[in-house]
């Protein structure tokens, strides 16, 4: 019992990882069909933003709320992943949709920028130059009207532009002066402390559990149910639903396509910035970060069945403890006297490595008797 | 995808042949060693863009997955170099077994024993392991960004085992050929590297004029039709998924006889060979050179390559800046590739954007993909 119990967990913990992870992703390929191997460089800069924030709150202004640096950088990576997530969209996305292969080597381009760029600019100055992306991005759409049906609305956008740099430039020397581990680019992994709350472990039902493993699945469960909602209940959801049933139809009836395109992706990259604050709880961070992860992500999409979120769930906590189950070799202290050939299968594929290997070649195996995932889209096109 | 080709007069034909084949008996004389041997390098890279050009540029199949055939190649040639150079180890068997305690030779390298099975192997094993994964995607009409995405998975399956078995290939360390003997020379040796550039040279070009026997006529035709519009290939009467498992296998074989050059000429073969990036670049070589133009596929592998080495030399940090920066260019305002676009209506466009005002044609696959709708 203690021992399902404790199998139990543990596939839960690598479960929600990966869910976490690949909800952003199955939103944005689920819902737009757009493939973004970028996805794990937007996890990235959201475990890099959480870095940033815990330093900055280690400034004399800000200690006495140190201990709650790690919920402002939920939403700090969430917004930091979604607006890059955003320009992506509006400078290089857009340009490709309907063409996904396309999509899949520019976004890979971009990644490969990202992880140079983490390398190779100071993070005080990344800081800088997110802030400035996020006020040039939101200043415009908080002008009056007046001024944004105006024929000048391009200087007053332009203006603002030149505003968000200059602010980016100041926050970034800021950063910089202040902050001495921010100022020099470095390509060396950092490391984010859990705050002193979040060490330790729990013990639930006679079984003890780190904490921060605890947080990570309550940061899951609240994204899950977050976007759930949002996409059942709220006016911009159903918008975002009704253009994946049917775009076209979509279009004709009223609904701004180009605006639910830039939602989705931002709300899917926002995630991935979430994504990022978990993943930086589990080890150092550090520019390739988010590689060990995507291909995991892609495969919880592909088993859970594009553009549905309990195939999402299932999936992921289905491959957490199949993980579990191979890499540990469990199956063996469950079943202790196996016949020897079977026992020595087991042995073979009991460490982390060869427990992928296993889980990918079953999903392969899956997929050759349900090619569409778990939860499939109804349809009768012949081509989806 | 009807590009204008442009023809030339047969005496600029032959007169370009042995200009080519010229150089090649010269290169060695030429170029430094150290340059003649990153040349080779690259020339064997081509093939493995040639077989991707095959499934990507003809076929419309993006894999990421290269890198698995292209690798075992790789590890043939270099366990077959190993075990014929293995006499004076212990057991007879090569010197890093030794260091797992493994005493006998697994049994399946002991094939690898002849030269015979290994050459055949070389380019067998990896075609065939490439038509069962693509059998087994192509049965369920698993395509497009799926296929992709599934190619990768199986890198990964394969980088996993291959970096994780020691007792059976050394594992991270990967084989070492340049001690190695063949012939009763030593691999790395520059007479023996001086051939392994021109046995390169030839097989590139024997590869090309393969590649271009296999796009030419109905076979081609139908690659070309699976590539543009599927269920009606179907529907025609054709079965898309033998056509699509043929020519990934043919890429498979291609790759794997690019490897085990490769191999040879780098000295070495291990896992890294299956990292993801290094599949996707693959990619990214017949991009830029031109997908769906054979040769732009072997200018592309050669030329960036030899941009990367130029680039990483002086500058280490901007390549990557670069590497990204082409992806993107290349998809969103070269789709073709250099040479689709000379051969297209490339400089004709650029000299009415200059002179006559006329406006470009959109690239024809987004009139053809345009199901999603396009909201431009």
């Amino acid at each position: 019992m203690e021992l399902l119990l404790d199998s139990l967990f543990n596939g839960v913990a690598i479960g929600s990882v990966l869910l976490v992870a690949a909800l952003g992703l199955a939103i944005v390929f689920g819902l737009m069909g757009v493939i973004n191997l970028a996805h794990g460089e937007l996890m990235m800069l959201g475990a890099y933003t959480t870095y940033v924030t815990q330093l900055i709150f280690k400034l004399p202004i800000l200690k006495p709320f140190y201990n709650s640096y790690i919920i402002v950088s939920i939403f700090l990576a969430f917004i930091v992943s979604g607006v890059v997530g955003i320009l992506l969209e509006k400078t290089i996305i857009r340009k490709l949709y309907g063409s996904p292969l396309e999509t899949l080597l520019a976004t890979w381009g971009v990644s490969l920028i990202l992880q140079q760029f983490v390398r190779s600019v100071p993070l005080a100055y990344g800081t800088g130059l997110v802030i400035s992306l996020i006020i040039g991005l939101f200043l415009p759409t908080t002008f009056p009207s007046k001024i944004k049906e105006s024929i000048n609305f391009k200087y007053f956008k332009f203006s603002s532009w030149i505003f968000a740099a200059l602010t980016g430039v100041l926050t970034g020397s800021l950063i910089s002066s202040s902050v001495s581990k921010l100022s020099r680019a470095s390509a060396r992994n950092v490391d984010v402390t859990a705050p002193s709350w979040m060490r330790g472990q729990v013990e639930i039902i006679g079984t003890a559990f780190p904490k921060t493993r605890l947080m990570i699945i309550v940061i899951t469960l609240i994204s899950v149910i977050a976007i759930t909602l949002f996409l059942n209940q709220s006016a911009w959801g159903m918008r975002i639903r009704a253009v994946t049933q049917n775009r076209q139809m979509s279009d004709c009836l009223g609904i701004s396509t180009e605006k639910v395109d830039i939602i989705t992706f931002g709300i899917g990259s926002g995630l991935a910035g979430v994504a990022g604050v978990a993943v930086s709880l589990l080890g150092s961070v550090g520019p390739n970060v988010g590689g060990n992860y995507i291909v995991g992500c892609f495969m919880v999409v592909v088993l859970g069945g594009v553009g549905n979120l309990l195939g999402t769930v299932l999936a992921s906590f289905g491959i957490g403890i199949m993980t579990d189950l191979i890499g540990a070799g469990r199956l063996l202290s469950i079943w202790p006297d196996m016949p020897l050939p079977l026992s020595n299968t087991i042995n073979f594929f009991a460490t982390t490595s060869m427990a992928r290997v296993m889980i990918f070649a079953l999903i392969v195996i899956f997929l050759q008797f349900k090619p569409t995932g778990l939860f499939p889209q109804k349809g009768r096109m012949v081509e989806n | 995808m009807s590009l204008s080709k442009i023809k030339f007069d047969k005496k600029i034909v032959l007169s370009f042949w042995i200009i080519l084949i010229a150089l090649i008996i010269a290169a060695p004389t030429l170029l430094p060693v150290f340059r003649l041997n990153l040349l080779g390098r690259y020339l064997s890279l081509s093939i493995v863009a040639l077989g991707v050009d095959l499934i990507w540029g003809y076929t419309g199949l993006l894999s990421l997955g290269q890198g698995i055939f292209f690798a075992l190649g790789g590890y043939c040639a270099a366990m077959y170099l190993q075990i014929t150079s293995s006499s004076e180890f212990p057991n007879n068997i090569p010197e890093f077994f030794a260091l797992y305690g493994v005493e006998k030779l697994p049994f399946f390298w002991e094939p690898f024993r002849s030269p015979v099975f290994t050459f055949f192997a070389i380019w067998i094993i990896p075609a065939l392991v490439a038509g069962l994964i693509g059998f087994l995607v192509f049965r369920n009409r698993i395509k497009g960004v799926y296929f992709s995405i599934l190619t990768q998975a199986s890198l990964l399956v394969f980088f996993n085992f291959f970096n994780g078995q020691q007792k059976l290939i050394n594992g991270t360390n990967g084989l070492k050929t340049d001690v190695t003997q063949l012939f009763g020379q030593m691999v790395g040796s520059e007479s023996m590297q001086r051939i392994f550039f021109w046995i390169t040279a030839i097989l590139v070009i024997a590869a090309w004029f393969f590649a271009k026997w296999v796009v030419k006529g109905r076979f081609g035709n139908i690659l070309i039709g699976i590539r543009d519009d599927e269920p009606r290939v179907r529907f025609t009467g054709y079965n898309p998924v033998i056509f699509k498992t043929i020519i990934f296998s043919i890429a498979g074989g291609l790759a794997g006889i690019s490897g085990a050059l490769y191999t040879v000429q780098s000295g070495i073969v291990s896992p890294q060979f299956m990292t993801v990036p290094f599949s996707i670049e693959m990619v990214i070589w017949v991009a830029v050179g031109g997908r769906g133009t054979l040769l732009g596929a072997i200018l592309g592998a050669v030329f960036i390559n030899y941009a990367k080495s130029l680039v990483s030399e002086a500058l280490p940090a901007s390549w990557m800046f670069i590497q990204g920066g082409l992806f993107i260019l290349v998809v969103t305002a070269l789709p073709e590739g250099v040479l689709g676009w000379i051969q297209g209506d490339g400089p004709r466009n650029l000299l009415q954007r200059f002179g006559l005002k006329r406006k470009i044609e959109t690239y024809p696959s987004l009139e053809v993909n345009n199901k999603e709708g396009n909201n431009e």
